[in-house]
């Protein structure tokens, strides 16, 4: 190799280290500034002052409880949903394949909307709900629909594709041994799809705490009632803007728990594999 | 002795096969890809439903789909170690073997009985606490088979045990195989692609071919010409 191509290859090497340098350090700092910006907009005291506030206390609890409510809801009805749906062919399944993905894309608003159309008091089935007294609109109820709807795809498709990677071989023989479909569903099937399962529900628990638009649609901003965590940030930061903030980091550090907690179950199922 | 007879349609073609195992024959079902082999276990399993069938084992009707009898598949004490051997990763070996066991509510101390007797047989007892996972082929498949015989079952049947076995655990699988089946005095099938596992156990041969049976009879008998001879 000649002198003047052997720098050539050394400047080439050394610009495409600096290229990689400058957009890895761009993209990290353009995703982790907003976050940043955050924590040192509010000073730890403030935080702490502000956390103990009702409304954000109100909003606090009413986003978990709604959430988990949401998420137990997705689990129990989610997971044979998802079982049977890989398990049987019937027609229509790729209809249903594609509802189950559609609220992946579709504006949450737009969900919100959908919802207080079918459900709202004037609404195609809320009118004869109206009827018997019960209404679903601007109710915690509607909060935990709203959560559902734009949420559970999120679990369902990860259920899915986890029962249908799944070896039949594994369920016909535990049948074969003498296990009952359930005794085999709970013993063989779920413990080994229970990494990817548990995955799943942890980006439902997120989404739904998260959920924004859908929410304020069909559930409306009722303190104590429909105003969830996101709900009550829009609110503070049209008014005491430290109730915002404070909100905010607590949504962002639930969040990276979130995230933590599924890096951890990926790690140990990758251990396992 | 099993007797069996069934009809199912499938995509291609239609299965039509008829045969009769004795206790303690080893039949080797032999065939080409996609000829209905393993078809054929599953119905008789119960796995897969079938068309028409009458299936007859120990004198005791498992279908008879004129009568409408089909006994559950969990009810047909069929030992069946499937492709791959489907020991189950997430458990240990020792809980792979009692898995039948328990799942028949058998009591306590005599599944601690039996599986202990069954992984001393099968040369696994070292690796009671072991996740199956963790294990190597031949290690999956002396679980596989510890944990179909652990059951006592009627029949046994194996679908491909041998393939994936390097030439010392295909051995050993073989001649447990053949033990147990001339000790419990029960009817064997194993479905196979390769002669030579043909020749070495089977005690009869049954070359099935689009589901119908091409040929049968003692393995050193089997005719050079089967097309199925020449994949070993």
């Amino acid at each position: 190799m000649t002198p003047g191509r052997f720098l050539q290859k050394k400047y080439r090497l050394k610009l495409t280290y600096l290229a990689a340098g400058i957009l890895i350090t761009g993209v990290t700092l353009y995703l982790a500034l907003p976050i940043l910006a955050l924590f040192i907009r509010i000073s730890p005291e403030m935080f702490y002052a502000t956390v103990q506030d009702p409304a954000v206390i109100n909003a606090l609890w009413l986003s978990l409880y709604t959430t988990v409510i949401t998420l137990a809801i997705v689990i129990l009805v989610g997971t044979p949903f998802a079982y049977y749906h890989c398990r049987y062919s019937y027609p229509g399944k790729v209809i249903v394949d594609t509802l189950i993905d559609l609220p992946l894309v579709l504006p949450p608003a737009v969900a919100g909307v959908a919802l207080l159309v079918l459900y709202g008091r004037v609404g195609l089935l809320g009118q004869y709900f109206n009827m018997f007294g019960i209404q679903l609109a601007f109710t915690t109820l509607a909060v935990i629909m709203a959560q559902i709807f734009v949420a559970s795809p999120f679990y369902l498709r990860q259920a899915k594709s986890l029962f249908e990677q799944l070896d039949p071989a594994y369920e016909q023989t535990a049948r074969t041994l003498g296990a009952s479909s359930l005794r085999t569903m709970t013993l063989v099937t779920l413990p080994m799809t229970a990494g990817g399962l548990i995955s799943g529900a942890v980006m439902t628990f997120g989404r739904a705490l998260g959920e924004f638009g859908a929410t304020i649609m069909f559930a409306g901003n009722l303190p104590g009632v429909t105003q969830t965590m996101p709900l009550a940030v829009y609110v503070g930061m049209q008014g005491n803007i430290n109730v915002g903030l404070t909100i905010s980091i607590l949504l962002v550090i639930i969040s990276f728990a979130i995230m933590i907690a599924v890096r951890l179950v990926q790690k140990k199922e990758a251990g396992h594999a | 002795m099993l007797e069996a007879a069934m009809i199912k349609k499938l995509r291609d073609y239609t299965l039509d096969l008829d045969f009769t195992v004795q206790p303690g024959e080893i039949m080797v079902l032999m065939g080409t890809n996609g000829s209905g082999k393993s078809t054929t276990l599953n119905i008789l399993s119960g796995l897969l439903e079938p068309d028409t069938a009458t299936i007859t084992l120990n004198g005791e009707c498992l279908c008879n789909t004129k009568n409408d009898i089909d006994i559950p598949v969990e009810d047909r004490r069929i030992g069946y170690v499937l492709q791959n051997s489907a020991v189950f990763p997430h458990m240990t070996v020792h809980d792979n073997v009692a898995f039948g066991l328990r799942a028949r509510h058998v009591d306590c101390s005599v599944i601690s009985e039996q599986v202990t007797l069954w992984m001393d047989r099968m040369h696994i007892a070292d690796l009671a606490n072991v996740k199956a996972g963790n294990l190597s082929g031949g290690q999956k498949q002396r679980v596989a088979l510890a944990r179909a015989l652990a059951i006592e079952p009627n029949l046994l049947m194996m679908d491909e045990p041998f393939t994936a076995l390097d030439a010392e655990s295909t051995q050993a699988v073989k001649d447990l195989t053949c033990r147990v089946v001339k000790k419990m005095q029960i009817p064997c099938i194993i479905v196979t692609h390769r002669l030579t596992d043909c020749t070495e156990i089977g005690t009869r041969a049954c070359v099935i071919s689009q589901g119908k049976k091409d040929w049968e009879g003692t393995p050193d008998k089997m005719p050079e010409i089967m097309p199925v001879c020449r994949c070993t």
